[in-house]
């Protein structure tokens, strides 16, 4: 348990000085952090969800808190909260099926929980995760032969249902810890594949010839390009440099390193550049519930201009950036100021500086944001991945990924209804533009 | 940018590998060794005053921790035991990878001493970083140190390397926004070391002199004015072994780096890293305590900013730099203004206007209360209708309806202003009364150096609330408990130097000022230095004579009444002949003035003072001003080089006799007789005065004819002579 806390408190000092960059990154660190955490927390004989629930809680509370800004940091607590309860819940479901639904006294908490709706929505949830992907990539992936991250969490959930089936009660509680560590295993692997999983979908979106936009750099982004390359497609790559911190250099040499045609500019000349660009790609930051866009700043208004000039603009995201939350919800800390420095030396600075005026405040303020907020509706296609997807759908698949976070989990309850709400009912209509802006 | 990121990691990584071998030491000093937060420190040591809501030390540690140094030995002196048990309860006591090391000492008086005592702990095995406990920054230290081990390894006498930043090298900059003097700094462009570094405090004027081998030895130098020493250095062991081996070096910049640079012998050097992008300033006193509290609101020292700083509470930025926290318990009518800071649990009430300003935690203020640009710490009540402008407010201070805070006011702990109280500017107010004695060493630090007395002191302290409510009660209004600081003579006028309030406009006029005239001095030094015939320096003066020539009338009436002074000054004084010259040289040589006009000034005061020693008649005055020709003969007669002076001092006397001192009037001759005998006249002069007023209107001959028998007297004597 010490060696817990300190890892703990190292990573939070880490989060708190900045000095881990990248959501991938951070996800993966959470994950696996969390890991240890669940491995190390002792189960008492009953309730042993709960107790794990307890201290990932605990623990996830002080990593969200340690970055606010970093949301995929509380989207993977989220996501390992949801995978103790599914595995708590199927262990359940499997024991009352052995014991012909009679409740044990002792299990009574438990089952409480898990009531008969629950079970339902479970169900679905697990149902749907197979159909999560839209039928036309669902062919596509099921050409791919490393697509088996699906079919993959459904054969141990059913392989775990299977060996409940014929375990005591006893060895329950080894067998939850030990579930939801090959679960959280997962995960981790899913999101340090994730950049695989996304890039594999590259030959379905870029075409041969095409010229396509992108800013800054993101190694999802970076990846997704190659994997078109390796494919044989040829393309031109525009890139423009992401000011203030020009990472758009390093992408456009990674890409020439690759052999891609690649042509630097800088962000003011997104909007001349627009319309020779058959498709602007980017990475994101995170992903609202929404379906709106946290992005590197600077990508609202190549989003604009993309609009402007009709050319598809699609975001590509990793699962763990799906994030329950909207962006005018007041906890979500959506921007975060950095030092002005990057823009103007101190030394620049100390030369605007006039010392005359009466309130001794310097006139010249250096305004540095890090994100930018994209509206949804400026989006035209997100690719995660679990494939591609409508921006009105994306609500709807965080759902499907944490469905059974429910009201006690870190109160999404009703952000997750809504999203619901408003997925369901923006989906076919929005599923119909989308068609018709690519098919 | 992004290539330069990573060639830092990589060098990082390298850094690292050596760290293992050695790990990266600092030595903290948690005591400025100085009075400028006076009354304040006098019950909290400096490190621990909260700079937007976090104790200084914690900006400065938590840069150490992030710019990978392991060991920090924190040096605490004055209240050390505030400082040991803040750090003990913090969170750095129980940080992986990164040590925090206390060193007590009740006695040292500065850096110097606090080297020393380290030195012979023997902690520091290499290179260390020395800091002290007010400096913020967020430089990267990696380049730094490569840089100064790279030196080492070829020069073992490279032993220190000071960080420098570049700032705007306007006159007034440094004394703006720093509170600081301009500083000069001589380095060599190739090697960056510094040959060179002067306070403007120390050499008034702005004159600096090179060794004239320096020139000799380094093919190039670059004069800096508008650099800033950011006082954070890169040491090697050898610089606390110096300390040691010099026990008089007290001070780190006055001492240490000047007595490197002068002394030859050793041939130890010190070099310089510029740092471009990042931020470092220390706080040296009120003044760059409101400036770096305003770059640190606009997170210049980003990732060392409060919101992301703060552990306990949660600390959002809004729009315009406003900081504030999540329980901020806000009027609806309230009006906070841009870069303001509110901390966790203050309430502000009805149509109160803040802007520029911090206000820490748990404070109370009322309504229609005015606060600008003003630092309020923790646990303030400020009740309705007071206005703070420019002020610092501490702990527990409360404030009654009505107070008012003019610019520059400071309020130490728990002092009480009375109902409709007005502060005046740059006081200071505290509940401890003046030490009687100002420490006649600059260098000595807080009075009370044991946190022993400092405990004692708060005992009597509540006693001394209670007998002398009286007697304080008058000094800030009804009900209210403090005293204020007199003003040391001769400091008031540097005080707004120093406080938090902006420089008023006519001090910063002046300053502009002042700067002009030593500009324009340097340029006339710099014709002297070409005057090998600079053609164009010539003709310069020529042009610029017919427009001073308006001035020189009225500096001629200065420089008069300067050589008056100066000359009372003596024969009050006796002091001795020479030195008056040198004085009275001195005076010329600042108004630019000829000898012509010395002479006659000199003259005027002589007679003046005669006129103004008692005197019942004439033959009295005669005498008086005989024995103040006879004393001071010699004066006048060095500024008297030939005729031509001469006959100025008859003509000036002429025209006192007219205006000023008509009672000379009745003595014209017997005092002309009476300058001729003491051969402060020449006969020819006299002639020449007289041939000259020959000719002249009959008004202006009133005095030629009153002597012109002993005209008359003396031509015959020259024809006698030329009769031999």
């Amino acid at each position: 348990m010490p060696d817990t806390q300190a890892l703990v408190n190292d990573f939070i000092s880490k989060l708190k000085k900045r000095k881990i960059e990248g959501s991938q990154a951070t996800a993966k660190q959470t994950a696996e952090l969390l890991r240890s955490v669940i491995s190390q927390t002792r189960v008492p004989y009953t309730n042993q969800a709960a107790a794990l629930i307890q201290s990932v809680k605990a623990v996830g509370e002080r990593l969200i808190a340690a970055n606010p800004v970093e949301l995929a940091v509380g989207n993977v607590v989220r996501r390992v909260l949801h995978i103790i309860r599914e595995e708590d819940l199927s262990l359940t479901t499997a024991a009352m099926a052995g014991l012909n639904l009679s409740a044990v006294s002792d299990d009574e908490d438990d089952a409480d929980r898990d009531n008969q709706p629950v079970l339902s929505a479970a169900a679905i949830a697990a149902a749907s995760r197979s159909t999560l992907r839209p039928p036309s990539l669902q062919t596509l992936l099921e050409d791919v032969p490393d697509s088996a991250a699906i079919p993959h969490t459904s054969s141990s959930g059913g392989d775990s249902e299977g060996k409940s089936k014929s375990a005591d009660k006893s060895s329950r509680s080894r067998k939850l810890k030990h579930d939801v560590i090959e679960a959280v295993n997962e995960l981790i692997q899913d999101i340090s594949t994730c950049h695989e999983q996304i890039a594999e979908q590259a030959v379905e979106h870029i075409h041969q010839n095409e010229v396509i936009l992108t800013l800054g750099s993101s190694r999802t982004v970076l990846e997704f390009l190659c994997a078109a390359k390796e494919k044989k497609r040829s393309f031109r790559v525009f890139v423009s440099e992401g000011a203030p911190r020009y990472q758009g250099h390093l992408l456009a040499k990674e890409l020439v390193t690759r052999g891609l045609q690649t042509t630097l500019i800088t962000d003011s000349a997104v909007f001349a550049m627009i319309s020779r660009v058959n498709m602007v790609i980017v990475g994101a930051h995170a992903v609202m519930a929404n379906g709106g866009v946290i992005a590197p700043v600077g990508v609202n208004m190549v989003a604009l201009a993309a609009q402007k000039h009709a050319v598809p603009f699609v975001v590509l995201a990793g699962s763990h950036k799906l994030c329950p939350l909207y962006p005018h919800h007041p906890e979500v800390l959506l921007n975060e100021l950095r030092s002005p420095s990057e823009l103007l030396d101190f030394g620049e600075f100390s030369d605007c500086l006039d010392f005359g005026s009466g309130i001794g405040a310097p006139l010249l303020h250096v305004v540095n944001p890090t994100f930018d907020y994209v509206q949804p509706k400026l989006v035209s296609l997100f690719i995660t991945d679990t494939g591609g997807h409508n921006p009105s759908y994306i609500g709807e698949m965080y759902r499907l990924f944490v469905v059974s976070a429910r009201g006690e989990g870190m109160n999404f309850k009703s952000e997750i209804m809504r999203t619901n709400c408003i997925a369901e009912g923006n989906f076919f209509g929005k599923l119909e533009d989308r068609k018709s802006r690519f098919l | 940018m992004g290539a330069q990121k990573k060639g830092a990691t990589a060098r990082v990584s390298e850094d690292q590998e050596e760290l293992a071998r050695n790990p990266l030491q600092a030595i903290l000093l948690a005591d400025s060794f100085a009075t400028t937060f006076r009354p304040i420190t006098l019950e909290r040591p400096k490190v621990l005053l909260p700079l937007v809501n976090i104790p200084m030390i914690d900006y400065t540690l938590a840069w150490l921790e992030s710019a990978g140094v392991e060991e920090v030995f924190v040096f605490c002196c004055a209240h050390s035991k505030q400082v040991i048990d803040y750090l003990e309860s913090s969170q750095w006591s129980s940080q992986p990878n990164f040590s925090v090391t206390t060193i007590e000492s009740h006695n040292s008086i500065s850096a110097g001493d606090a080297l020393r005592l380290i030195y012979e702990r023997n902690v520091i095995h290499g290179d260390f970083v020395l800091i002290s406990g007010d400096t913020m920054s967020n430089m990267s230290l990696t380049q730094v140190l490569q840089e100064h081990k790279e030196r080492r390894k070829k020069d073992a006498n490279a032993i220190m390397t000071m960080v420098i930043k570049k700032s705007k090298p306007s006159p007034i900059t440094q004394q703006s926004r720093l509170g600081t003097d301009e500083l000069f700094m001589a380095i060599n462009p190739v090697t960056k070391q510094l040959l060179c570094y002067e306070d403007k405090a120390e050499r008034s004027k702005g004159f600096i002199s090179l060794d004239k081998t320096l020139i000799a030895d380094n093919p190039s130098i670059i004069l800096h004015n508008d650099k800033q020493d950011c006082y954070i250095d890169v040491c090697s062991q050898e610089v606390l072994s110096l300390f040691t081996d010099n026990f008089d070096y007290q001070h780190l910049r006055r001492h240490f780096v000047k007595g490197l640079l002068v002394d030859d012998i050793m041939g130890y050097k010190i070099f310089t890293h510029e740092i471009h992008s990042s931020y470092a300033a220390r706080i040296d006193n009120f003044r760059s305590y409101d400036t770096i509290s305003k770059d640190i609101i606009q997170r210049w020292t980003y990732p060392f900013v409060p919101d992301i700083l703060c552990g306990s509470s949660a600390i959002k930025v809004e729009r315009q730099g406003a900081y504030r926290a999540s329980d901020v318990t806000l009027s609806r009518s309230a009006h906070i203004g841009s870069f303001t800071f509110i901390g966790q649990g203050t309430k502000i009430g009805n149509d109160t206007k803040i802007s520029h300003s911090v206000v820490g935690e748990g404070c109370t203020i009322g309504s229609n209360v005015t606060i600008e640009g003003s630092y309020i710490w923790n646990n303030v009540t400020i009740e309705d209708g007071c206005q703070l402008r420019h002020a610092i407010v501490c702990d527990g201070v409360i404030m009654r309806s009505g107070a008012v805070l003019q610019p520059g006011v400071i309020l130490s702990f728990k002092v009480v202003v009375g109902q409709q109280f007005v502060v005046p500017a740059y006081s200071k107010v505290s509940l401890l009364q003046q030490p009687t004695q100002q420490d006649s060493d600059e260098e000595l630090e807080y009075a009370d150096n044991t946190s022993g007395t400092g405990e004692l002191r708060s005992d009597k302290l509540n006693g001394d609330i209670a007998t002398d409510l009286s007697e304080t009660a008058y000094e800030l209004g009804t009900g209210g408990v403090g005293y204020i600081w007199s003003v040391f003579e001769g400091a008031q006028d540097e005080e707004w130097k120093h406080s938090v309030a902006p420089i008023p406009t006519d001090k910063l006029v002046k300053l502009m000022l002042d700067k002009d005239e030593d500009e324009e001095q340097l340029t006339q030094d710099g014709n002297v230095l070409s005057a090998s015939g600079e053609l164009k320096a010539d003709s310069d003066d020529n042009g610029s004579e017919d427009d001073d020539n308006a001035d020189s009338r009225d500096d001629y009436g200065f420089f008069e009444k300067e050589v008056e002074a100066t000359f009372l000054r003596a024969v009050h004084e006796n002091v001795k002949v020479d030195h008056a010259v040198l004085e009275v040289n001195a005076l010329r040589l600042s108004y630019n003035m000829a000898s012509v006009d010395c002479a006659g000034a000199i003259f005027y005061s002589m007679m003046k003072l005669a006129v103004e020693s008692p005197h019942h008649s004439a033959s009295e005055l005669h005498r008086n001003a005989a024995d103040i020709i006879t004393k001071w003969q010699k004066l006048l007669k060095s500024f008297l080089h030939d005729i031509d002076e001469e006959i100025e001092v008859i003509l000036k006397f002429e025209e006192m006799c007219l205006e000023s001192a008509k009672e000379f009037a009745a003595l014209f001759p017997q005092v002309l007789h009476l300058l001729y005998d003491k051969e402060i006249l020449q006969e020819d002069a006299i002639l020449r005065w007289a041939d000259e007023k020959e000719g002249a209107d009959e008004s202006d001959k009133v005095f030629l004819k009153s002597s012109e028998k002993f005209v008359q007297w003396l031509k015959e004597a020259e024809e006698e002579d030329e009769d031999d």
